[in-house]
């Protein structure tokens, strides 16, 4: 009786596929939308804060303005995987442990949230100036300049900003196995690499490779759809 | 009379000035800029006044400080020293939030027009009375008396990529009116435009000026605009005013080069000089330029000149223009005589109080 390997070959994938692919998946998704949400709480005031208090805008203040952006440049040249590792502690007494998915996400988001402050940023100083200038000529204060012009003026740009944000985090989500924290990468590492498996390989970098294409079809739609 | 019916405790109402008193008042401005190149001086110690209802041109080349001038007038650019004072007010001496008060009733208009992309025509016209406070419902009314002032009902729901430029500037003049200002500033309001759209915005400019009484400042560095539409002019040149007054003393009286620069282009008047060369060869003639103004200029001069003196003229060069209501005409003459005969015609042209100027004497 010749052993059938292909039919053996199928039931492990689809088994394997069930076992391991869809709990990565969601496990990256988590990560992803997780971090970046948190990413734009910080990131999105940090990066007003640096184009308001720029020379010969609404707020000029060099202090704030070098203290925040060196801050932004020191978090922003540490690797991630350097970054994950030395902020362990800091993870523990936020989420009260450092192994698994929601450990890996404070390391995400400190590293994402100096990113989504330059994206905002380089968003917000396509604003003319003159836009602004027009507003204060009416009255307008800082406060109004910021939520009446700035943000509605670079929408457009500021939604593709979170689609690259968005998609760079997916990238570091494959780092994010070295806590513990799972997802796609980690199970192309896992499994696709150190067992082998290059379907398995296959099938994580296929759905990585449509996650990362919906993303930024949708942000380029909405975009579109914002700019008039 | 569309600006009636409307109301709000949070406007400035307009408030008659006592007689003759400027609405704005610029004393002794200075603007300074420090760079590691050293310090340019934009401003040079320019003392104005503008009265109300005036329609005041201040023109200038490029760089010579007129913008910074009006940008100065908001307190969009902060002076090195001196005062701005506009309705009794002295602007430099504001607390941040008395000057964003005070500039709703300062309007301002761009050559870039610099309007909101992200919202409508209609919601950029209502977008200075959210920052007002002004409650929607009145905002949506006044909005409504806006877009019917400047011609653009129709337009109400269009995104400003839509418009010609000429539409933009509209818009940019309901949205700097609809707090319903004392004051418009104009930074080149109609550099950017064509001389067909331009002349319907300085026409709308005009009936807004008439209609609702508003101080309209206009910085250029056309002289056809200020010939246009201004009742009042000064030149600024290299940081300071080098001749301001009535448009109409400017016109027939300038006292700079600049200012003469700046009419030649509205009323050319130079021969060219070849042509001035050829005829300087003649014995016995000499080549005068004669300016009329106003009943002047419909009186049969010439006719009565060669009358009374004996003369004969060669006409070289005439033009005649309006200048506001006021006409204003430009006549160059060949005069043709002997000494005593051109001396008689002088004496005429005098007596009739009209301004020449010989350009060639008589060899």
């Amino acid at each position: 009786m010749p052993f059938d390997s292909s039919l053996l070959f199928q039931v492990t994938f689809w088994t394997d596929l069930l076992r391991l692919i869809i709990p990565a998946t969601g496990e990256t998704l988590y990560m992803v939308a997780t971090s970046t949400v948190f990413a734009y709480l910080l990131g999105l005031p940090l990066g007003i804060i640096l184009v308001v208090t720029s020379p010969g805008h609404i707020m000029p203040n060099p202090w704030v303005e070098r203290t925040l952006g060196t801050l932004v440049n020191i978090l922003r040249s540490a690797p991630f995987i350097i970054l994950l590792v030395a902020f362990i502690p800091f993870t523990r007494s936020v989420v009260g442990t450092s192994i698994g998915t929601t450990a890996a996400i404070v390391p995400l988001v400190i590293s994402a949230a100096p990113f989504v402050a330059r994206v905002v940023e380089s968003s917000l100083k396509e604003v003319p100036y003159g836009v602004i200038e027009a507003a204060l000529s009416m009255g307008a204060s800082p406060k109004q300049v910021i939520q009446k012009v700035l943000l509605p003026e670079a929408k457009a740009s500021l939604i593709l900003g979170v689609a690259i944000t968005t998609i760079s985090v997916i990238g570091y989500t494959a780092m994010a196995g070295t806590v513990g924290g799972g997802g796609l990468g980690n199970l192309a590492i896992q499994y696709g690499y150190n067992r082998f498996r290059t379907d398995i390989m296959i099938v994580t970098v296929v759905i990585l490779v449509v996650i990362v294409q919906t993303i930024q079809s949708l942000g380029t739609a909405v975009a579109r759809r914002l700019t008039h | 009379m569309v600006l009636r019916g409307f109301s709000s405790r949070s406007f400035v109402v307009c408030k008659s000035l006592k007689g003759g008193k400027p609405l704005i008042q610029i004393n002794q401005l200075v603007k300074k800029y420090s760079s590691r190149q050293g310090t340019i001086i934009a401003i040079n110690n320019v003392s104005l006044n503008i009265l109300q209802g005036a329609i005041y041109g201040i023109i200038g080349l490029s760089g010579a400080g007129k913008s910074t001038l009006v940008r100065c007038l908001n307190l969009l650019e902060k002076p090195t020293s001196g005062q701005i004072v506009v309705a009794g007010q002295d602007l430099t001496k504001l607390s941040n939030q008395e000057l964003r008060q005070t500039r709703q009733n300062i309007g301002m208009i761009f050559q870039h027009f610099y309007l909101l992309q992200s919202r409508t025509v209609a919601e950029n016209i209502a977008f200075p009375l959210e920052i007002a406070g002004v409650p929607k419902r009145e905002i949506s009314i006044r909005v409504k008396e806006l877009l019917h002032l400047v011609g653009l009902e129709d337009k109400s729901s269009a995104y400003t990529a839509q418009l010609s430029g000429g539409q933009k500037q509209r818009v940019g003049i309901a949205r700097a009116l609809a707090t319903k200002p004392q004051v418009l500033l104009c930074d080149e309001a109609t550099s950017a435009l064509d001389p067909q759209t331009t002349l319907s915005i300085l026409n709308l400019l005009r009936d807004i000026n008439q209609k609702l009484g508003l101080t309209i400042v206009m910085i250029t560095h056309e002289m056809k605009v200020v010939k246009e539409i201004c009742t009042d002019v000064a030149v600024i040149h290299e940081a300071r005013i080098v001749e301001n007054g009535p448009v109409e003393s400017v016109f027939i009286k300038p006292q700079s080069d600049i200012a003469r620069q700046f009419i030649s282009t509205v009323f050319p008047n130079e021969l060219p000089a070849d042509l001035l060369k050829e005829l300087s060869a003649h014995r016995d003639s000499e080549i005068v330029r004669i300016q009329f103004l106003g009943s002047r200029a419909s009186d049969p001069i010439i006719t009565d000149l060669l009358r009374t003196c004996d003369v004969r003229a060669n006409i070289l060069y005439g033009s005649i223009d309006h200048l506001k209501s006021t006409l204003f005409g430009t006549l160059t003459l060949e005069l043709l005589g002997n000494p005593a005969q051109l001396k008689e015609a002088h004496r005429y042209l005098a007596s009739r109080e009209l301004k020449v100027e010989v350009l060639q004497h008589a060899l």
